[in-house]
């Protein structure tokens, strides 16, 4: 059983910087069977460095984050100069990983709608074109399944392109070649052709966006068979995710937020990778366990402060992998807490919710004491008026509300 | 329905020599129609007289264009073609009136002893804006090459093999079908071998080649052996797909064969994509000899689908060396190409984005060699994409599963008359490239390798449990990581295929 650090807390530290003051770097042994990765430290879920050779029990969660909210208000400003690691932006973090990958590998590009000249529509490439070029950094016509077919043939063909949807919704119209090229051209071609593309985008539900940008496609794609899906929410986990998916020979969808794009947090300046199928724990708790991924970890957070104030111990994990779950981190926390939330921006029905409920219940149904609640958005499509688009969403207080019912 | 036979346009601002002179002649049929209809006359005309002339000049149309009625098709080779400028109304002043021509189809071939049969056929077009004006006859090219003919011996009997293999192997698939050795959709190329053998067997190894559901002959002609293609189809571990493709989805890595699209139009991009890698490895990767070119075929039915105008738009604006080759064979399942499309002509929408389209008769296997030859130079030579339509027939219907009721028996009738394996024996024997025991001999040749095929899919192990969960994947991982700690994958039921995923 992984061993789980108590006594920190509820303290608010900033992100992961403070797994980092102690962090030596040093090159670790892959897992038997992961790849060639001997040049950077793999990091495992919450920041904890894989030691060569250690079982996965024994590795994982020596050093946890306690809080990863990213700091809004609660940095002070002279902390942080003296910190190791660099300051930045999410949108920042996402080119950095990005461009560091596209340093290392020539084969590595970047199409989509404006991501050239004008640098990206949230500003994710911007610069890129100038340093790379027109060619690998391209910017496309507006024919979202045919671009994103064409990433598919290139990487077909040997390279490893990113495509960016830039809005994920307008994904859908490129729902043919995700499904059938996308998913399923490595089974069908008997495992000839490798597909390592990235199709990354904002999606979520904005400020007032209507209701076509506002859309949570993670839904729709993730029973097709064949891809992975991951969602980041922090600026660290977006870096690492970014650059594992890019890494990845599999098709990865990453889920980025269009409300999370400003969050800043400190990250490592030494290279880091993180795990595509881990979840990550953002506060170990003794009461419940609160599932969550992508802008909705903030609103648990959120509710974890008064939750805390009101003397509950919630444990809230991040699980960033939406296609497979990490049935392991969340199975562990279950089995200690006995009560599950699952908090979600996506849809009620068919979510990816629901089908968390659906695989906890198929796992681990003897450890639970209570039925497992779902909070997901409101199955209705999201409205332009503030106040209507509030209610379509999951909001802190239900979140309370919803731990004082399942804990008592 | 016939189509002329020839054209290629460009954009307006390109102006590209072949290095083909062509020479007006004067005597054809089409100065008529070149002539304005109010002439600018140097005395005037009282207006009675004047109707009266008008009348006459109008009767004198009428004559013309009863002569440019579709002919009954010529079943040996035409040797000679008429040209057509743009058929855009005359007001669009943006277009240059001299017509841009493309080598392979609009030249006529040096004379041969054996007489030139002329072909002077052209559609009749409802629309008087579609109403294409003849222009030229070209009875006079200069060739570039020294010989007379089109092909040598080895590479007539090269492309009369193929085309016999494709042949054979799809009647040997029906035969196969029946007898209950494989299910599904199983879609057959009779009668359109012309286009495959003639455009494929002028690629490199490196080159790629996409295809639809159509597929097999495409994987055969690149390469891929029948063997690995009929195991393929009895769903077979040795098939080239470890059986889990199909008939629908036939790929090789080593014949860089991209597949096998059971979706219509969703391979177009993929070649878009294989293209744009080419076009990456030499400039960004500054592999400075890296020509490969891509073919992606599809059919008139696609010619109408979104992601063909989109990819022939990306294709014409970075010059990607692919060249999209429409096999026109006139029906969809059951739906005819003329009841589907506003301009059946698929040829022209090719200079609607840039890039040139040409119409060539598909049923011909040295005509499309031609049309191939310098569609492949040009996308070698980094020119930029080519849109050729082949003009071409099924004999069998859509699928072994489709009763095929919808089709004249006399359309029928008549392409098969033109079969294209029947017409090339004929020119091989004729112009003394090969004799008739030659020919023989490839055929039983060719019966030997598609019994072989046969032999071995059927002695070939179906695949086992292990092989379900395997290749999801590229990186097995993506299972993910089970409620036990360990990566799904590594769970010993794996590789068994019963691992819960």
């Amino acid at each position: 059983m992984a061993s789980i650090f108590q006594g920190i807390g509820a303290a608010t530290s900033i992100s992961s910087s403070a797994s980092f003051d102690t962090m030596k770097l040093q090159f670790s042994s892959p897992r038997s069977i992961s790849g060639k990765k001997a040049n950077c430290v793999v990091m495992r879920s919450g920041g904890a460095k894989m030691d060569s050779g250690s079982s996965r029990n024994g590795g994982r969660a020596d050093q946890l984050v306690t809080n990863a909210v990213a700091a809004k208000a609660d940095t002070p400003a002279a902390s942080t100069a003296s910190k190791p690691g660099h300051e930045l932006l999410l949108f920042e973090a996402l080119r950095e990983g990005l461009e560091e990958e596209m340093e290392r590998d020539a084969r590595v590009c970047v199409m989509g709608e404006d991501v050239g000249h004008y640098g990206g529509s949230y500003k994710v490439t911007r610069g890129l074109a100038e340093k790379y070029g027109d060619l690998r950094v391209l910017d496309t016509p507006i024919a979202e399944n045919s671009f994103t077919g064409m990433g598919i043939g290139a990487a077909m063909t040997g390279l490893r392109p990113i495509i960016e949807g830039m809005n994920m919704g307008f994904l859908l119209l490129a729902f043919n070649q995700i499904s059938n090229n996308c998913g399923m051209l490595h089974y069908t071609s008997g495992g000839q052709f490798k597909i390592p593309v990235v199709i990354r985008g904002p999606g979520g539900v904005g400020r007032q966006l209507g209701a076509e940008h506002s859309q949570r496609l993670e839904s729709y794609f993730q029973s097709i068979p064949g891809i992975q899906m991951v969602a980041c929410s922090t600026p660290y986990n977006a870096k690492g995710l970014m650059k594992a998916a890019i890494r990845s020979d599999n098709p990865v969808i990453l889920f980025e937020h269009v409300l999370l794009y400003n969050l800043k947090e400190r990250i490592p300046d030494e290279e880091y990778v993180l795990n595509l199928e881990e979840a990550e724990m953002v506060r170990p708790g003794e009461h419940v366990t609160i599932l969550t991924y992508s802008r909705m970890r903030y609103h648990v957070m959120q509710a974890a402060k008064t939750l805390v104030n009101k003397g509950y111990d919630p444990e809230v994990i991040d699980i960033r992998s939406l296609k497979p779950f990490d049935l392991y981190t969340i199975g562990n926390s279950i089995k200690k807490t006995h009560r599950v939330l699952i908090v979600e921006e996506c849809m009620r029905t068919g979510g990816i919710g629901a089908s968390l409920t659906a695989a906890i219940t198929e796992n681990f149904h003897d450890y639970l004491d209570a039925p497992i609640m779902c909070l997901s958005s409101q199955d209705v499509p999201t409205p332009y008026a503030g106040t209507l688009e509030e209610w379509t969403v999951v909001q802190p207080p239900q979140i309370v509300a919803a731990v004082e019912q399942l804990c008592r | 329905m016939q189509f002329t036979p020839i054209q290629l346009y460009k954009s307006s601002t390109d102006q590209v020599s072949f290095g083909v002179e062509l020479v007006d002649s004067p005597t054809s049929q089409s100065s008529i129609a070149q002539r304005r209809l109010f002439p600018d006359l140097p005395f005037s005309f009282s207006p009675p007289l004047f109707f009266i002339v008008f009348i006459f000049i109008l009767y004198l149309f009428h004559f013309s264009f009863q002569n440019l009625q579709p002919t009954q098709p010529n079943p040996t080779m035409a040797l000679t073609r008429t040209i057509h400028p743009h058929s855009l109304p005359p007001l669009t002043s943006s277009r240059s009136t001299k017509p841009s021509l493309f080598l392979g189809s609009t030249r006529s071939l040096l004379p041969t002893p054996t007489p030139i049969h002329s072909r002077n056929h052209t559609r009749s077009i409802s629309s008087a804006q579609r109403r294409s004006a003849v222009a030229a006859n070209v009875s006079d090219v200069k060739l570039k090459s020294t010989s007379d003919l089109l092909v040598t011996k080895e590479e007539g009997l090269e492309v009369y093999e193929d085309m016999i293999l494709g042949r054979v192997f799809e009647d040997m698939c029906a035969q196969m079908y029946y007898r209950g050795k494989m299910f599904g959709f199983v879609h057959l190329y009779n009668g359109q071998e012309a286009v495959s053998s003639g455009f494929i067997k002028l690629l490199k190894k490196e080159d790629s080649v996409v295809s639809t559901y159509r597929d097999h002959v495409h994987a055969l002609s690149k390469g891929v052996p029948a063997r690995a293609v009929m195991s393929e189809l009895f769903g077979k571990t040795t098939g080239c797909c470890r059986g889990q493709g199909g008939s629908m989805h036939m790929f090789s890595a080593e014949h860089n064969v991209l597949g096998g699209f059971a979706f219509i139009g969703e391979g177009i991009p993929v070649a878009t994509g294989a293209a744009f890698t080419s076009k990456y490895k030499r400039e960004v990767l500054k592999e400075a000899d890296c020509d490969h070119v891509t073919l992606a075929f599809f059919g008139d039915g696609t010619a109408n689908n979104g992601q063909f105008f989109e990819c022939l738009n990306m294709a014409a604006l970075w010059k990607l060396p692919i060249i999209f080759v429409v096999e026109n064979n006139l029906w969809a399942i059951g739906m005819s190409h003329l009841r589907a499309t506003s301009d059946p002509e698929i040829w022209k929408k090719g200079p609607a984005f840039g890039m040139p389209g040409v119409h060539v008769d598909g049923m011909d296997v040295l005509k499309v060699r031609e049309v191939a030859k310098e569609a492949i130079g040009r996308a070698r030579r980094g020119e930029g994409p080519t849109l050729v339509e082949c003009e071409t027939y099924r004999f069998r219907g859509h699928s072994l599963a489709d009763p095929d009721e919808l089709r004249d028996p006399d359309e029928k009738a008549r392409y098969a008359a033109r079969d294209p394996i029947t017409q090339f024996k004929k020119y091989l024997i004729e112009n003394k490239l090969a004799s008739e025991a030659e020919l023989k001999a490839i055929e039983k040749k060719i019966d030997e390798v598609v019994e072989d095929a046969v032999e071995f899919a059927d002695e070939s192990p179906a695949p086992s449990r292990s092989q379900l969960l395997e290749n999801v994947f590229a990186d097995p991982r993506g299972f993910g990581i089970g409620p036990d700690g360990s990566y799904r994958c590594e769970d010993p039921k794996f590789t068994e295929g019963t691992a819960q995923v």
